[in-house]
C-alpha cells in the first residue's frame, strides 16, 4: 500500500498499463506537460511523445481519430480536460465509438477509455462544472465508471484501459488532491461491483464520485442522532450494481440516492424506478433522491454553493425519512 | 479472362498519340469492376423498387471509376473509410457482393449480421472498415486509423473517401488537420458530385473548395476528372506511393455527377433532365469501354463485362430473395461486453 492523491493512483494504473501493454497509449491537449491537471505528469518522459501525445484542439477528432485508432488494434487513452467539452464529440462517442460493434455486426470492438474530469470545481461556473453521468448511462454500448477513491481510480482505471468496450471514465476535478491507500500490486476492480463504504441498520444512501464523501459525512452526522446510515459507493453506473442496493434495502428498507447532477433525469430516478419495480414491499418509506435542481452553475461561490447538495441538506430528508416511516 | 484483341485496331492504336506505356490489361480490369459496382447498384434499386431492401439506399451510379480507381489502388491491408454512398466502394476493396446484397435486404448472412444495412456495410477481412450514416464522421476515423498504423509501425495506409458535402462539417478541418499535424499515412478522396442530398454543393460551398481548403492545411491536393480513370487510377498509384513512402498525407479532389437522384427513390426533379443527359454522355463506364476498344480490345469481352456482371448480381439478388431473417437473439448480441442489455427493459 502507497498513500496516493486520486490524481497520482490514476497515473500509476495508467503508466502500468502502458509498461504491460505497448498498444496503450493517452491522447489530448496539454498531455505532454502533464495535463492541466497534472494527472499525465512525467509521463511523457517514460513514455515518450507518441505514446502520451499532444493534440490539436480538436475535441471531435481527438474522439473520433481515437475510435479509428481503436478500430484499427490500439487501445487509446482519451483526455477529454473538462467533460463539458466532450460535448463537442458527442456524435463520436455516441453514433461511433458506442455503436461500431453492433451496426457492423461484431466485426469489430472499440476499446477506448474516454477520461472526463467533471464536477463542481470552485467558481469555474456553467461550461466547466457539469456532471453528465447520467446521459452516457443511457447509450447502449459505453460503460460508464465514476470512482470516489485513489485506490477505486486505480483499480478502476486499469479495468477501463483492458476493457474491449468503450468506457466513459469520468474523474471528478473536486477530488484530485484527495488521498488514500493504494494497492501497489496489480489491481483490477470489476464493473458493476459497488462498495460499501459504511455498514448500517436504518437507512441506505446511494452515491458516486465526489458525492460519496458527501454521502460519508451525513452518515456521520446522522450517527449522532442515533440513526445508522448504509452508504454505498456504486463505483460503476453501466453496469450498476442492482445486488447490493437490493440487499441493502431488503435489511434497511428505506433508500436515499444522492447526486451532484441535476435530479431531474438523473442516475438516482433510475434506481429509485428500479428499486421501485422490484422491491416496493420492503419499502417503508417512498425512494426519496438529493440531488441539483435544474439550473445552470453559478460562478459567485454564494451561487455556486446555493445548487450544491450538503451533508446537511441529505441528513434532513433522512431524519424525515425516517420520522415519518412505519 | 485472357485479352482477346482486334488486330488492325490495336495498330491503329499504338501508333496514334495516346500513351503507348497504357496499362491496357489494368484497364480492362477496372472496365470489368466498374460493371460489376453499376450492376449491383442496379440491382440494389431494384430490390429497393420492389420493397425488399427497406431503409435508404444511395447509388454510385456514375462514380464508379473513382471506387475502382481508388480502391483497387489498395492492399488487402490498407483501410478503407467510406461514406453513405459506399457499396462501390467497398465491392472495389474486394467485399463479398453476395453478403451485401444479403445485407442491404437485411438477411441472415448479412456482413454485418444485418444490424447495419447499407449505410453501414463493412467488411474487416478486406480492411474496409465501414460506411458511415453519419456525413463527414469517417474522415476523423480514417485519421485514427493511420494514427494506429503509424503507431504499430507498419507500411499500410488509410483511405477516406467522403462527399463534396462533407467539406462543410467540422470533422474535414479536424481530422485533415490531425493527419497533417501527425504526418500520417491517409489518403483523402473527395468525390464532388455537384450535389449534397437535394442541394447544389457549391450554393452552401464558400470559397474556392475541398481542394485549396486541403492546401490551406499544408495537404498536397490534386484535382481529377473523376469520370475518367484513367486520371484517377494514376494520380491515386502516384499519391499511395507518395504516402507509402512516408509522405504524409494526400488529397484528391474528383470531378463527377450523381447520375441517379439522392437515394434510390428520389426523382431528383430539382435538377434540369438536360443537365443529367449531358452528364450522361460523360458516363465514366462508356469513356473506359470507348478507349478499351480504341486500344483494340474485342468489343464483345467488353459487352461480356456488362452482361457477366448484370447476371451475376441478378443471381445475388434472387439468392438473396430466399433467405431468411437473421436470428432473433442477434438484437442482444455486440453491444458490449459489460452488462446484460436485457435488464430493465419490457
Ligand atoms: C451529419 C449529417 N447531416 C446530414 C445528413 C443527411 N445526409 C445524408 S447524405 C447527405 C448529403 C451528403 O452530400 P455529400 O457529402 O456531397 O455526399 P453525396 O451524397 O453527394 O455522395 C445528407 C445531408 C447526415 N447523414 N449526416
Ligand atoms: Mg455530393
Amino acid at each position: 500500500m502507497t498513500v496516493m492523491t486520486y490524481a497520482d493512483a490514476a497515473k500509476a494504473a495508467l503508466a502500468e498499463e502502458m509498461r504491460r501493454d505497448p498498444l496503450v497509449w493517452a491522447v489530448g491537449e496539454d498531455l505532454g506537460r502533464g495535463g492541466v491537471f497534472g494527472q499525465y505528469k512525467g509521463l511523457v518522459e517514460e513514455f515518450g511523445s507518441e505514446r502520451i501525445s499532444d493534440a490539436p484542439i480538436s475535441e471531435a477528432a481527438i474522439m473520433g481519430a481515437s475510435v479509428g485508432a481503436a478500430m484499427a488494434g490500439t487501445r487509446p487513452v482519451v483526455e477529454m480536460r473538462f467533460a463539458d467539452f466532450a460535448l463537442c464529440a458527442v456524435d463520436e462517442l455516441v453514433n461511433q465509438a458506442a455503436k461500431a460493434r453492433y451496426m457492423l455486426g461484431g466485426q469489430t470492438n472499440v476499446p477506448m477509455v474516454i477520461r472526463e474530469p467533471m464536477g463542481i470545481w470552485r467558481s469555474s461556473a456553467a461550461q466547466h462544472s457539469q456532471s453528465l453521468e447520467s446521459w452516457y448511462t443511457h447509450i447502449p454500448g459505453l460503460v460508464v465508471v465514476v470512482p470516489s477513491t485513489p485506490a477505486d481510480n486505480k483499480g478502476l482505471l486499469k479495468s477501463a484501459i483492458r476493457s474491449d468496450d468503450p468506457v466513459v471514465y469520468l474523474e471528478h476535478k473536486n477530488i484530485w488532491g484527495i488521498k488514500g491507500e493504494v494497492p501497489d500490486e496489480d489491481i483490477l476492480l470489476p464493473f458493476g461491483k459497488a462498495r460499501i463504504e459504511r455498514e448500517g441498520a436504518d437507512i441506505s444512501i446511494v452515491s458516486w464520485s465526489a458525492q460519496l464523501h458527501v454521502a460519508s459525512e451525513a452518515a456521520e452526522n446522522l450517527q449522532t442522532k442515533g440513526i445508522s446510515a448504509e452508504v454505498i459507493d456504486l463505483r460503476t453506473l453501466w453496469p450498476w450494481d442492482k445486488e447490493a442496493v437490493f440487499s441493502s434495502v431488503e435489511k434497511t428498507g428505506r433508500l436515499l440516492v444522492t447526486h451532484e447532477s441535476v435530479s431531474v433525469g438523473g442516475f438516482g430516478a433510475e434506481i429509485a424506478a428500479t428499486v421501485s419495480e422490484h422491491m416496493f414491499k420492503a419499502l417503508k418509506h417512498p425512494v426519496r433522491r438529493c440531488a441539483a435542481p435544474r439550473v445552470p452553475i453559478s460562478y459567485a461561490p454564494p451561487l455556486e454553493d446555493m445548487i450544491r447538495v450538503t451533508a446537511t441538506n441529505i441528513v434532513d430528508v433522512a431524519t424525515i425519512m425516517m420520522d415519518s416511516g412505519n | 479472362m485472357v485479352l482477346r484483341y482486334d488486330v488492325i485496331a490495336k495498330e491503329i492504336f499504338l501508333s496514334s498519340s495516346i500513351p503507348l506505356n497504357l496499362d491496357i490489361e489494368r484497364y480492362f480490369n477496372h472496365h470489368k469492376m466498374m460493371n460489376r459496382i453499376r450492376a449491383f447498384e442496379e440491382t440494389a434499386a431494384t430490390a429497393n423498387a420492389d420493397g425488399l431492401v427497406l431503409g435508404a439506399i444511395h447509388l454510385s451510379i456514375g462514380q464508379e471509376a473513382i471506387a475502382s480507381g481508388v480502391c483497387q489502388n489498395l492492399e488487402k491491408d490498407d483501410f478503407l473509410l467510406s461514406t453513405h454512398r459506399g457499396h462501390g466502394h467497398t465491392l472495389a476493396k474486394g467485399a463479398n457482393p453476395q453478403s451485401m446484397m444479403l445485407e442491404l435486404l437485411g438477411r441472415r448472412g448479412g456482413i454485418c449480421k444485418g444490424k447495419g444495412g447499407s449505410m453501414h456495410i463493412a467488411d474487416f477481412s478486406v480492411g474496409m472498415l465501414g460506411a458511415n450514416g453519419v456525413v463527414s464522421a469517417n474522415i476523423n476515423i480514417a485519421s485514427g486509423a493511420a494514427h494506429a498504423i503509424k503507431l504499430k509501425g507498419g507500411n499500410n495506409i488509410s483511405c477516406c473517401i467522403f462527399g463534396d458535402g462533407a467539406i462543410n462539417r467540422g470533422p474535414f478541418l479536424e481530422g485533415l488537420n490531425w493527419a497533417g499535424v501527425f504526418k500520417l499515412p491517409v489518403l483523402f478522396v473527395c468525390e464532388k458530385n455537384g450535389f449534397a442530398s437535394t442541394t447544389v454543393t457549391e450554393a452552401m460551398t464558400s470559397g474556392e473548395g475541398g481542394k485549396q481548403r486541403a492546401q490551406s492545411l499544408g495537404i498536397p491536393a490534386e484535382e481529377v476528372d473523376g469520370n475518367d480513370i484513367v486520371e484517377v487510377d494514376e494520380c491515386v498509384r502516384q499519391n499511395i506511393e507518395e504516402i507509402r513512402s512516408g509522405g504524409g498525407p494526400r488529397f484528391i479532389l474528383c470531378n463527377t455527377y450523381r447520375l441517379h437522384g439522392h437515394t434510390a427513390s428520389d426523382p431528383a426533379l430539382y435538377r434540369e433532365q438536360k443537365d443529367v443527359d449531358e452528364a450522361w454522355r460523360n458516363d465514366p463506364i462508356s469513356k473506359c469501354r470507348d478507349l478499351l476498344k480504341n486500344a483494340g480490345v474485342l468489343d464483345e469481352d467488353l459487352e461480356g463485362h456488362q452482361t457477366d456482371a448484370l447476371s451475376e448480381m441478378r443471381a445475388i439478388y434472387d439468392e438473396a430473395k430466399q433467405a431468411p431473417w437473421p436470428e432473433l437473439q442477434l438484437a442482444y448480441e455486440d453491444v458490449q461486453d459489460s452488462g446484460d442489455p436485457r435488464e430493465e427493459a419490457f
